[in-house]
Parts: C-alpha cells; sequence; structure tokens
C-alpha cells in the first residue's frame, strides 16, 4: 500500500544532462534561476523558452512527465497571472474596461511573462535537478560544494551523513509501517474510517511502534557504523571521487555563451517587455 | 599458533556504576584466549551474555575490570581503538540495520573510506569482497532490492574490504529463512578456510558443529569450553543450561541411554549413518 510512495521522481538515464557533474548541476541550476528572473523582454523570454526546451530535449525525458510536474503548480500561475492582469496599471487607456475592472496592455504582458517564468523554473529545476540527479549523488554534490563552510563549524559532513542515513532508511520503513499497519489491522483497528480527526487519531497505534523501532534501528546501526570505523569525516576518504570531465567544462562554456546573449536581448529596443 | 584475542578476569556490566567492585554483572571474571585462524562457536540461552561478550571483543565495550587485548593491543587504548576495530570486524543480526549506504558497492566502500585509504585502493577492496560474497553482479543495486541472505552477505563484504584479521558474528543467521543461513554459513566456513578467525555466536546447533571450539556460556560464565564432540555429547549439562543438541547427538545419546554400543559424540548424518549401520547388521 505504501510501496509505491517515490521519492524524488529520479529517472535513471544515460543523457548528456544525467552524466553531467551533480556539483555543476547544483551550480548551473542556481544560476539559471537567476538568469530566469533577469529577462525582462520578448526576445529574451523567447531565448529562455527555447533553452529550457532544449534542455528538456537532451535529457530525453518525456515531455508527459515534464507536463506532470507542471500540473500541481497550475493554480499557483493562475493565480498570478491573475493578479498581474488586474492590478498592473499602465501608460494610456485601458485595453479592456468593465466598471472598477481595468486591463492594460502593460497587465497582460506582465501576466505572460511570469507564468513563463514559473514554468520555466519548474521546468528547468526539475530537467536539470530532480529528474536527471539521485539523490545521493545531489547530497555528495551538496557535501562537496558546502565544505568550505565547515570553516564556520557548520557541520556539512553530519547533515550528509544524515541525509544518506535517511534515504538509505526510506524503504526499510515504508515496509515497516506496512507491516504495523496490518498487525493493528489483524487486531481489529479501523485505520480508514471516520472523519480527519477520527484517522488522524487511528494511526496513533501506527506511529508509536514505528518511532519505537525507528530509535532500535537508530542505535543498532550506530554500533554497526563504529565496528566499521566510523569517527565523522576526520581522516575520511571516499570511493567515488567527482571529477569534472569534457562534458561538464563544455556545458559551463554553452551556459556562460547562452547568459551572454540573453542579457544582450535583454538590451534590444521593444515594446513588449517587463516593467 | 599466535594469540587473536585475549580475555583476562573480564568483568562487565551494563549499570556497573551501582556497585563498581562487585564482578556479579552480565560478564563474571571471564578469561579466554582465542588463537588466530580458529572458528569458535559462542553458545549460550538468551541473556547469557554471549553477545555482550563479543562487544568486548573489538572495543564496543570496555571491561568494567579485567583486560581485553587484540593482538596485543588493549581495547581500552583510545589511541589505537580503530586499530582494533579495523581487525575485529562485526556482523550483527538484523542485516537491514547494519547498512549504511544506498548502493550494494557504496556500503561495502564505507569501512574502507572511514579508514581513511586512497579510492584506488578502496575501488579494488570493495570489488573484491563483492567478488567473495558472489555479490558483483548486484553492485549497483540498492540494498531495498536484496533478500536478507544478500543483504547479510553484504555486510560480510563491508566488513572483508576493511581486510580485518577476525570477524564476529553476533547471531547473524538468526534473522534469515534456511536459504539465506545456507548462503551465510557457506560464507563464514569459506572465511574459516581462508584462515580468517571467525567468533560465530548462535542459536543453531547444527551450525555450531563446524567449529574447532565450542564455548558454552551460562550466566555471565564459561561453563563449557571444548571441541564440538565433546561439548555436544554431554547433553544432560547443555540441557541444564537450556541448549538444545544437534538431532543426530540426541539420537545418539537416546541410544546409548537404552544400552547400545553407540559413540555420544557423534555430530554429523554421515557418521551417524556408518555408526548406526554397523550396529544394525550385528
Amino acid at each position: 500500500m505504501l510501496k509505491d510512495i517515490t521519492l524524488g521522481q529520479f529517472f535513471p538515464g544515460s543523457s548528456p544532462i544525467h552524466r553531467l557533474d551533480p556539483r555543476v548541476k547544483l551550480v548551473l541550476v542556481v544560476l539559471l534561476v537567476v538568469l530566469i528572473f533577469s529577462a525582462k523582454n520578448i526576445f529574451a523570454f523567447s531565448f529562455l523558452v527555447l533553452g529550457v526546451i532544449s534542455l528538456v530535449l537532451l535529457s530525453q525525458i518525456s515531455v508527459k512527465v515534464v507536463l506532470k510536474a507542471i500540473r500541481p503548480i497550475l493554480i499557483l500561475m493562475l493565480f498570478t497571472a491573475i493578479i498581474n492582469l488586474f492590478w498592473t496599471k499602465g501608460t494610456g487607456d485601458p485595453i479592456f474596461a468593465l466598471g472598477f475592472i481595468k486591463v492594460w496592455r502593460e497587465g497582460l504582458v506582465n501576466a505572460l511573462f511570469m507564468v513563463l517564468r514559473i514554468v520555466s523554473l519548474v521546468t528547468g529545476t526539475s530537467i536539470l535537478l530532480t529528474y536527471t540527479t539521485s539523490p545521493i549523488a545531489l547530497t555528495d554534490a551538496l557535501e562537496r560544494l558546502l565544505k568550505p563552510l565547515k570553516v564556520i563549524k557548520v557541520p556539512v559532513h553530519e547533515f550528509a551523513m544524515m541525509m544518506t542515513i535517511a534515504l538509505r532508511f526510506i524503504p526499510t520503513l515504508l515496509e515497516e509501517t506496512d507491516k504495523i499497519i496490518n498487525a493493528q489491522k489483524a487486531r481489529g483497528a479501523s485505520l480508514d474510517k471516520g472523519n480527519l480527526i477520527d484517522k488522524v487519531k487511528a494511526f496513533v497505534p501506527v506511529l508509536i511502534p514505528l518511532f519505537i523501532s525507528a530509535f532500535r534501528r537508530a542505535d543498532e546501526l550506530a554500533c554497526a557504523m563504529e565496528c566499521r570505523c566510523y569517527r565523522g569525516d576526520e581522516g575520511r576518504t571516499r570511493m567515488k571521487v567527482l571529477k569534472m570531465g569534457e562534458i561538464d567544462y563544455l556545458s559551463i562554456v554553452v551556459f556562460l555563451v547562452f547568459t551572454a546573449v540573453l542579457f544582450f536581448l535583454n538590451t534590444l529596443p521593444t515594446s513588449i517587455s517587463v516593467r | 599458533m599466535s594469540e587473536m584475542i585475549r580475555l583476562d578476569n573480564v568483568c562487565f556490566d551494563y549499570e556497573a556504576d551501582e556497585h563498581p567492585d562487585s564482578c556479579q554483572g552480565i560478564i563474571k571474571n571471564i578469561s579466554l584466549s582465542i588463537e588466530k585462524g580458529t572458528f569458535v562457536a559462542l553458545l549460550g540461552h538468551n541473556g547469557s551474555g554471549k553477545s555482550t561478550l563479543a562487544k568486548l571483543m573489538n572495543g564496543i565495550l570496555l571491561p568494567n575490570s579485567g583486560k581485553v587485548t587484540v593482538e596485543g593491543i588493549d581495547t581500552a587504548d583510545e589511541e589505537r581503538i580503530w586499530d582494533i576495530r579495523r581487525r575485529v570486524g562485526m556482523v550483527f543480526q538484523n542485516p537491514d540495520n547494519q547498512i549504511v549506504a544506498t548502493t550494494v558497492e557504496e556500503d561495502v566502500a564505507f569501512g574502507p573510506e572511514n579508514l581513511g585509504i586512497e579510492p584506488s585502493e578502496i575501488r579494488r577492496r570493495v570489488d573484491k569482497a563483492l567478488e567473495s560474497v558472489h555479490m558483483s553482479e548486484y553492485k549497483t543495486h540498492s540494498p531495498s532490492q536484496l533478500s536478507g541472505g544478500q543483504k547479510q552477505r553484504i555486510a560480510i563484504a563491508g566488513i572483508l574490504a576493511m581486510e580485518p584479521e577476525c570477524i564476529l558474528f553476533d547471531e547473524s543467521t538468526a534473522m534469515l529463512d534456511p536459504h539465506g543461513r545456507e548462503e551465510v554459513m557457506a560464507q563464514i566456513m569459506r572465511l574459516r578456510r581462508e584462515g580468517m578467525t571467525v567468533v560465530l555466536i548462535t542459536h543453531y546447533m547444527n551450525e555450531a558443529v563446524f567449529a574447532d571450539r565450542v564455548i558454552v556460556v551460562n550466566d555471565g560464565e564459561i561453563a563449557l569450553d571444548d571441541t564440538p564432540a565433546k561439548v555436544f555429547s554431554q547433553v544432560e549439562t547443555l540441557r541444564s543450561l537450556g541448549l538444545d543438541v544437534p538431532q543426530v547427538t540426541h539420537l545418539a545419546h537416546l541410544l546409548a541411554e537404552d544400552g547400545y554400543g553407540i559413540r555420544r559424540d557423534l555430530l554429523f548424518e554421515d557418521e551417524a549413518y556408518g555408526e548406526l549401520s554397523a550396529l544394525l547388521k550385528k
């Protein structure tokens, strides 16, 4: 019953995007977000959308999957569009007026661009990160990228280790939850009857054994880790060393060119631009 | 033969602070020496202190009094504790609770990574360890996709990758199905052939018969310590300690009680077959 919960939405593959160094991907994603918010006019936006579309094509992830990612934010998009449409005051005459509702041309442009921004944001980040990078590679990349923070006593390694263990134990604990649910059902517990509050209350006899077992597991795991000489990241090496390859340098260059073109397009004179 | 693990007058109790000088806790004044390359089975009913004894052997627990040494290194020596744990690996009961990483090879690499070994050398060790437990083809699998016996073999590989000299198995077969148990036992027998010192804590008498030496722990003390044949032929003593004997030994014991001239130290079916057919021909 709980087995079908998928965490993260990693689709294994061997596309160029899959093969990128996860550190490079992380940095590029941050820069992409900046780019998405720097696009100002119709040329820049078109170029941006073109870029995002080529990302999708490169990743070999099906368009259906991408559309699925956009679906949950449809309401947000609609809301943003409406706000921008009706609350942007333009110069000159409104193109549409009905009583106190007035829509200016600038509002229409703003609404369109905001929606485009949201769509590219979600598509870009999920294609570059969540769809093509395994959670463990992501954790690894974060640990290595944030290493400098250790100077100011941020326990970077400990956080990464916690993430790894959490990811490792999700399937184990899900399986266990399933077992406990069945055990409680066998004793006559009804877990899906009544209103929401009843349901939440009915879940307490599932949560308590789950927590107790999780603590016991944690204790045993800690012991097993000590037996395998774990002592934090002091003197620790890694089997897999992340190494930047041609494809990583190439993607950085492509990204920089893309950025330069986008900023150039931003300066072109046009009346269709964000205010 | 040289000594792998040595215990001298070891006392231990989890609540030692309450009565520090008494030696009436979980482990009561045990002295013991395990030679290199031997296969020792540690038996005892639940709560007899056998798991505690194992944890004392690699410095997870430290004795309240007395001394534990691993190849001459005192486990109380904090500076060398990692030296000890590298030499004496431990495989636990629940395979799920000892796998740290999300892929098989990453997990096997965990130990050597902690030891600060060069990446290329870690790679070599991981491949070798997986090879020796016959799990190479599962390298990139997630542990949750494996069976209990396979997970336990991964746990063994994780220890092997540290290149230890001794492995403690703390009821490592207890949670497995018969097939998984066979897989793990086959692995243990192979390690022993390769000269590894093995300490096996178990409830299954038919696993203990393969050992060179059987130690029975009762109420924190060593009750019996001898070869399997000699230990298991003392059926009544073992019964009084809450332990079973292998079926074959039990049968021989019953026949001998009835006055048949049969050896009491039979351990294996083929041995018993020889004895019984000789008996029947008479």
